[in-house]
């Protein structure tokens, strides 16, 4: 069980207010992201959902429950935290059983459950070791088994990938995304990073400033971003803006051309490539285009395209269009 | 940071301490002004009656007081400058690998474990003894007269000693700093082609502050109020030649019994140590943000 | 990591470095050596570094014409004492200060550092009274007041610097954790501080024993310690070095091997972890 319900909760600090008014729902074993870039507020919401920061207003239940004013330790949720935080003076073994323990558990129960856990974990033969004995992605996986043998009602996770390097986190983002399908319970997950938005969860949460952007599945958003804002955070690389002629053509403000939908060789566009970056897999390109300005295109496979040529442009696939405020149309 | 409960915790938890720190300084403060408006002198208990400012008038046009004032700025500037200085020299020589670092560093700090009263005891008569002392004899034997030193060099005498005391808590200090830096650093410098006296002037300096503010912040601190070395040594003299201001108010109130004058004179040493404290704190006290 | 260092340079340091350190050692090293030739040698000229006549007489002497015993264990009470009552107090402040900052935070930590630059001479007279009042005159829990207030803020200081150190999302953890404030701080906090702790504890034992101020002036015969006794060995008349020296090698060799032997913990205290 793990219904995590928001209404109107605000939070400030001093005259600066972080969360100006937030609602949101987050159903039982939904795995949820919040996204959005540094600064946003989706740390401080993750803090205000775990009983680390007060509520400046609204509230916040659990299962139906009021849990405002209850400490962190009394609303059943587990937390991974971007550093780990793991106690360096205890073992792996005591490292996951320190919550079982605080909870008063008998000793065989608590065993049973680490032994579980590490299981799981593949973290069996490093029980006895200190974190500090670990590698990074071990220390992950301490973590998590931290998390997972109070068998919460929801998971936190405060950017827990973002201390690994490229290879161990996409290994890390699947054994996430698997314990989820496992365990069937309730994860919010906080990141800057669209990518492991858009490949873990079951509904994203894009915040700026302190306000919901949009809320939705990740295609979703990706096909219809309701702004300006999350059409250019959704999608990598970051999808074209246009403004001007080329936009009034399609009787809007600004129009959004995502790089993957423009196609080399015919078109209307004609511009000089600027950057190129062949991947073998795609290639992509910084166009420049007279009378529209720099156009980033993504082009699957292999283009005969370099720096200094000229070639011509067609948009292939949806165009956005956004009014003056950057809505969309 | 926190929520409503840890910080009405941490009020509870920081109470106690804040309040006795209080208490202690509040209390024989507000004494200490009371009994430098009253007359009140230990030879004569019976008479007694307030005195508005004379105390402090006195104090002030004593011709001891500017020799006073400007002997213990003497002194916590002396030490302060030989003890950086030199233990800066010792910290990057102690740096350089050699043998036997841990009973090195086991000598170089050993001055700071003998007791104030020891320390002055054993420069005074061991070694700067007009008669027996040790440098009395190398100076005899090199065929020079013995210098005086506690007669005709008191201050200068009184702040090597001093020095000699608090050179190992500099050394260590600066030594840990220089030995936090990191030596890519010193290697991209040497790539750049920085001489060694460039490295230290633009690398090593500007990363030894923090710690050089922590010896200066500590050491005045230790600094101002010292006593000990001048009573076994010098007793301020000869005259008033090394009297500095806690000395001077020690005179005060044990040698001629003057509680009045004396509490005049702490209260001076108290707005003394204010600006000092203050000028420090604008100063430097920002390098010590963590 | 530093590069080879040619044997001959290495050796041309290590000679100058040890001949600093033997230069800073010396009087140390010379008051231990005059403790044990007789009076007559102690004097000397030219002086002697060592002498066939050594003797143990003026440790005999010094220990038959004084207590010792009772001054040493003084010592031990009021420094030890004033150090576990000054971290009682201090570690919930500091833990307080490091983990749940104000704005005035910084303020309150100079306000204490503070409030040791008052010269203890400034309020003699005031707190000799007062200890005359309250009868804590010449009493050993009289001095073990004194000197834990004389030390706290030193003590905040080194604990703030050292539980600063710890991240603050180990202890966020341990509350999700569900560990009360006191599981909290017994569980997480002090095992991980226990180094700092160590050597704030160390260091303020050798502040508070060699501390010679308050030792001196709040007591006479029941409570002095070291720093009182050796006070009374003082004005010699140039016969008695040797037994100068004794005393003095009595009253600061039990901190001076204490000091040695936990030099490394205590160099890190030494910093008052501001310096890392």
């Amino acid at each position: 069980m793990g219904k995590i319900e928001l209404t109107k909760v605000r939070k400030s600090f001093g005259d600066v207010h972080v969360i100006p008014s937030i609602d949101l729902t987050i159903n039982d074993g939904e795995f949820v992201v919040f996204v959005g870039p540094s600064g946003c507020g989706k740390s401080t919401l993750l803090r205000l959902i775990a009983g680390l920061e007060d509520t400046t207003s609204g509230t916040i239940e659990i299962d139906g429950k009021d849990a405002t004013a209850l400490p962190p330790a009394k609303r059943g949720l587990a937390m991974v935290f971007q550093s780990y935080a793991l106690y360096p003076h205890m073992t792996v073994r005591k490292n996951i059983a320190f919550p079982l323990k605080m909870a008063g558990m008998d000793q065989a129960e608590q065993d049973k459950r680490v032994e579980r856990a590490a299981k799981v974990l593949n973290l069996a033969s490093y029980l006895d070791r200190r974190p500090g004995q670990l590698s990074g992605g071990q220390r992950q996986r301490v973590a998590i088994g931290r998390a997972i043998v109070r068998e919460p009602a929801a998971f936190l996770f405060d950017e827990p990938l973002s201390n690994l390097d490229a290879a161990l986190r996409v290994g890390m983002r699947q054994e996430i995304s698997e314990l989820h399908q496992s365990l069937k319970t309730t994860m919010i997950y906080v990141t800057h990073d669209q990518v492991e938005a858009m490949t873990m969860a079951d509904k994203i949460v894009v915040l700026h400033a302190g306000r919901i952007e949009q809320v939705g599945a990740p295609l979703e958003l990706y096909n219809n971003p309701r702004n300006k804002f999350v059409a250019g955070f959704i999608g990598s690389p970051k999808m074209n803006f246009i403004e001007g002629a080329e936009a009034a053509k399609h009787k809007a403000h600004t129009i959004g051309v995502r790089p993957e939908h423009i196609t080399v060789g015919d078109g209307p566009w004609e511009g000089v490539v600027g950057l190129s970056e062949h991947l073998g897999s795609d290639s992509f390109l910084k166009v420049a285009v007279e009378g529209i300005g720099t156009l980033t295109v993504r082009a699957p496979g292999e283009v005969g395209a370099h720096h200094g040529d000229r070639i011509r442009l067609a948009p292939a696939g949806k165009i956005h269009r956004f009014d003056e405020s950057g809505n969309a149309l | 940071m926190a929520t409503q409960s840890s910080r009405f915790a941490a009020r509870l938890m920081v109470a106690p301490s804040v309040t006795v720190l209080f208490i202690w300084m509040i209390i024989p403060l507000a004494m200490a002004i009371y009994y430098s408006f009253r007359l009140y002198r230990l030879i004569s208990p019976d008479r007694t009656g307030w005195v508005g400012f004379r105390n402090y008038s006195w104090f002030v046009n004593s011709p001891e007081f500017w020799l006073a004032i400007s002997n213990t700025l003497l002194l916590v500037g002396g030490v302060l400058i030989i003890t950086i200085v030199l233990g800066t020299l010792i910290a990057l020589l102690i740096d350089q690998p050699v043998w036997g670092q841990g009973p090195l560093r086991i000598l170089v700090i050993s001055p700071f474990f003998v007791m104030p009263p020891v320390a002055a005891s054993i420069w005074e008569n061991l070694f700067m003894h007009p008669q027996n002392g040790m440098l009395a004899s190398l100076a005899l034997g090199l065929g020079m007269k013995p210098i005086l030193f506690m007669e005709n060099y008191p201050m200068a005498s009184v702040i090597f000693i001093v020095s000699w005391e608090w050179l190992p808590f500099a050394t260590l200090i600066l030594l840990t700093a220089l030995q936090s830096l990191s030596s890519e650093q010193l290697e991209a410098a040497e790539m750049d082609g920085a001489s060694a006296f460039s490295r230290f002037r633009y690398i090593i300096l500007p990363h030894m502050t923090r710690a050089i503010t922590v010896v200066i912040l500590i050491q005045t601190i230790f600094l101002l109020g010292i006593f000990g070395e001048i009573f076994t040594t010098t007793q301020g003299g000869p005259g008033s030649a090394s009297t500095t201001l806690p000395y001077m108010i020690f005179k005060q109130a044990i040698a001629a019994k003057d509680i009045g004058r004396a509490a005049a004179g702490g209260i001076i040493a108290v707005i003394l140590a204010n600006i000092v404290a203050y000028f420090l704190m604008r100063g430097i006290g920002r390098n010590l943000d963590a | 990591m530093a590069r080879a260092v040619s044997p001959r340079r290495k050796f041309l340091t290590t000679l100058a470095a040890w001949s600093v350190a033997l230069i800073i050692f010396f009087p140390v090293l010379w008051m231990i050596l005059t403790s044990f030739k007789t009076e007559v040698s102690a004097v000397a000229s030219p002086p002697q570094l060592f002498t066939a006549d050594w003797t143990l007489e003026n440790y005999a002497e010094v220990w038959a014409r004084s207590d010792y015993p009772r001054f040493f264990w003084n010592s031990v009470v009021i420094s030890v004492g004033s150090t576990l009552l000054g971290l009682v107090i201090a570690i919930p402040s500091a833990w307080a200060m490091a983990f749940v900052p104000g704005k005035r935070t910084k303020d309150l930590l100079m306000w204490m550092l503070s409030t040791k630059m008052m010269p203890a001479v400034a309020v003699m007279i005031p707190l000799y009274l007062i200890f005359l009042w309250t009868g804590l005159i010449d009493t050993k829990i009289g001095l073990v007041i004194a000197l834990m207030l004389m030390n706290l803020p030193i003590i905040i200081w080194m604990l703030y610097t050292y539980f600063k150190e710890i991240p603050g999302e180990i202890l966020e953890a341990a509350r999700m954790d569900g560990a009360s404030l006191w599981n909290e701080i017994l569980y997480v906090l002090t095992p991980m501080a226990i180094p700092g702790i160590a050597s704030t504890m160390l260091l303020n034992i050798i502040l508070a024993w060699n501390e010679a101020f308050w030792t001196i002036v709040l007591t006479t015969t029941k409570a002095a310690p070291l720093s009182a006794f050796i006070a009374s060995f003082s004005a010699p008349q140039g016969l008695f070095y040797a037994k100068l020296s004794a005393a003095s090698a009595m009253a600061i060799m039990p901190i001076l091997i204490l000091g040695w032997f936990s030099q490394k913990q205590l160099v890190r205290g030494l910093t008052f972890g501001a310096v890392k």
